[in-house]
């Protein structure tokens, strides 16, 4: 076995470094400067200030403020206002909602569609993937038109709905992917052994589809909770999101140090939110059946 | 026995109302576009008027030009990055380029739209426009593509590669004779899904796009923030059929990318 080795090697190297380069340069090296750019000082135009030097930090004579190098202020201003707190609990609180919403929601078309004939499923499925077709704005837009005549309109219960329109099939997907792989014996089972309809989706399929709520609660959780363009379009006054704050830091006020730490909160919170679920899926498998 | 196969009705009903929820009020989008009226409330007559308005109107040519050319560039250098990714990831143990690729796929996007405004004003002072909005969307739709690729490749058996290389194949021969030939409708696919994601994009563009470029979905934007207007469902329901023709395409290639995962 005389293995081209070096061929392999290069193959490797080949094939891996490009997309490795540009990643490094344009998905992380940006992620590391918004970082850093969150223990930065705003500059005097908008944007940040200069970094260096660091270990000196340049303080103005005449006002006593800091002009240059690191500080934890962005972060200080944060937990010492409860407006940014209170911004922060109500996207968690829309994101858990509109998750909840998709799921009740999804959760009987994916299972009907897991219980249809084999081959009325493509198309049903299909029929779910087809509202895709149409713009992110465009389907936001619809709900403008829908709810202009019933003064629902830029509140709250529109960007509720909004955000339930634009996500639902994100939740429909992964649980009909889990529901299709079911095994019909199961219930078979169940109802031979007396179990009545209701007994038999509480103790057979909702368990066994508990990874697929978790990854479809994912996959609607996060987007949710970075969201601006509905709270903006659909919303009122009242209903600024975590996204709305970050956007505003950036091309309103440009407050870039500012704008860069509610991005790294926003980071930390959607890190724990996959984390989560990510341990509940896991943490599923190992329940009794 | 017989009962367990029957769809209980109540179960036939949610869905059907799901369906409904998921499509009426992208007919009504359509529908108003081809009313005579500049208010979206009463039907009141068939007109192309919108339409008309829409070919005469130059921001909006100048934009649906910038969304392709920005579709083409962003899908091909997405298609070659996303490619070699998922040949990559598949085929070497790699930790860090999975990581890499597929974490802007899962992240929100406002959070990519600000990192790259950061990185180019702030780093390397350059003028936002047509070159920021290509590099960010090829950024995130590159661990699309390599989704696809890899899940192609991870249906495969892998004893054909062996076969190859027991045969005294170079890993590029391998690649060029066996692995392309075999994941060709993934790659197409991938590059369709790209194209779609581009000419969709609101949020990263929205960051990217500074004070002198527009696309499609920014003018839509822009529309919207003004009034409601029948010009905007036009142009929905005319980048409804793009992306929709698109999708036919793509489930004509490559039928296993339109089921299953989002």
């Amino acid at each position: 076995m005389s293995k081209p080795k070096d061929s392999t090697r290069f193959a490797r190297w080949a094939v891996s470094m490009p997309p490795m380069l540009f990643m490094t340069l344009f998905f992380a090296l940006p992620s590391l400067i918004m970082a850093v750019g969150s223990f930065m000082i705003p500059g005097d135009t908008g944007g940040l200030a200069p970094l260096f030097p660091i270990l000196t930090p340049h303080i103005n004579p005449h006002d006593g403020l800091q002009e240059s190098g690191l500080t934890i202020e962005n972060y200080r201003t944060f937990f010492s206002d409860t407006v940014y707190a209170w911004i922060f609990l109500k996207s968690f609180f829309v994101a858990g909602l509109t998750t909840l919403i998709c799921l009740l929601m999804a959760y009987p078309l994916a299972l009907l569609i897991a219980r249809s004939p084999k081959h009325k499923r493509d198309l049903l499925v299909l029929l779910v993937i087809l509202p895709f077709a149409s713009n992110f704005l465009v389907r936001v837009y619809a709900w403008m038109i829908i709810l202009g005549p019933f003064n629902l309109l830029f509140t709250n219960v529109a960007v509720i709905l909004g955000m339930v329109y634009v996500h639902l099939p994100f939740m429909i997907l992964p649980l009909y992917t889990n529901l299709e792989k079911h095994d019909p014996i199961l219930l078979d089972a169940g109802q031979d052994l007396g179990a009545t309809k209701w007994q038999r989706f509480w103790h057979v399929t909702f368990p066994l589809s508990l990874p697929g709520i978790y990854s479809g609660s994912a996959l609607v959780f996060i987007p949710v909770l970075g969201m601006f363009a509905i709270p903006e379009i659909l919303g009122g006054k009242d209903s600024m999101l975590v996204g709305n704050l970050i956007k505003e830091a950036f091309l309103a006020t440009r407050d870039w140090p500012f704008g860069s730490m509610v991005s790294m909160m926003l980071t930390l919170a959607v890190l724990g939110v996959a984390a989560l679920m990510s341990w509940l899926s896991k943490a599923g498998r190992f329940q009794p059946r | 026995m017989e009962t367990s196969k029957r769809l209980s009705p109540l179960l036939w009903g949610c869905g059907i109302s799901v369906y409904a929820f998921l499509y009426i009020p992208l007919l009504i989008v359509v529908f108003f576009s081809f009313n005579d009226s500049k208010l979206n409330a009463q039907w009141v007559g068939f007109t192309l008027d919108w339409y008309r308005k829409l070919f005469g109107n130059t921001d909006m040519l100048v934009a649906a030009r910038n969304s392709l050319i920005i579709a083409f560039l962003s899908a091909a250098g997405a298609t070659l990055l996303g490619t070699m990714s998922g040949l990559a990831i598949h085929r070497f143990k790699l930790k860090v380029l999975p990581v890499m690729v597929f974490t802007p796929v899962a992240m929100p996007e406002i959070l990519l739209g600000v990192s790259l405004l950061l990185f180019f004003i702030q780093f390397l002072h350059l003028t936002l426009g047509m070159t920021s909005i290509i590099i960010a969307h090829t950024t995130f739709c590159v661990g699309f593509v390599a989704i696809i690729v890899r899940a192609r490749l991870q249906g495969m058996d892998e004893s054909i590669f062996e076969a190859a290389r027991d045969l005294g194949a170079t890993p590029w021969e391998t690649f060029k004779y066996v692995t392309l030939p075999l994941i060709r409708p993934a790659v197409i696919a991938g590059a369709l899904m790209s194209f779609t994601l581009s000419i969709d994009d609101f949020v990263i563009t929205f960051f990217m796009a500074g004070v002198g470029v527009s696309t499609l979905p920014l003018q839509i934007y822009s529309m919207i923030k003004v009034a409601v207007t029948p010009e905007v469902n036009a142009i929905s329901t005319l980048l409804m059929m793009l992306t929709l023709s698109l999708m036919w395409i793509a489930s004509k290639v490559a039928p296993e990318t339109l089921k299953g995962h989002a």
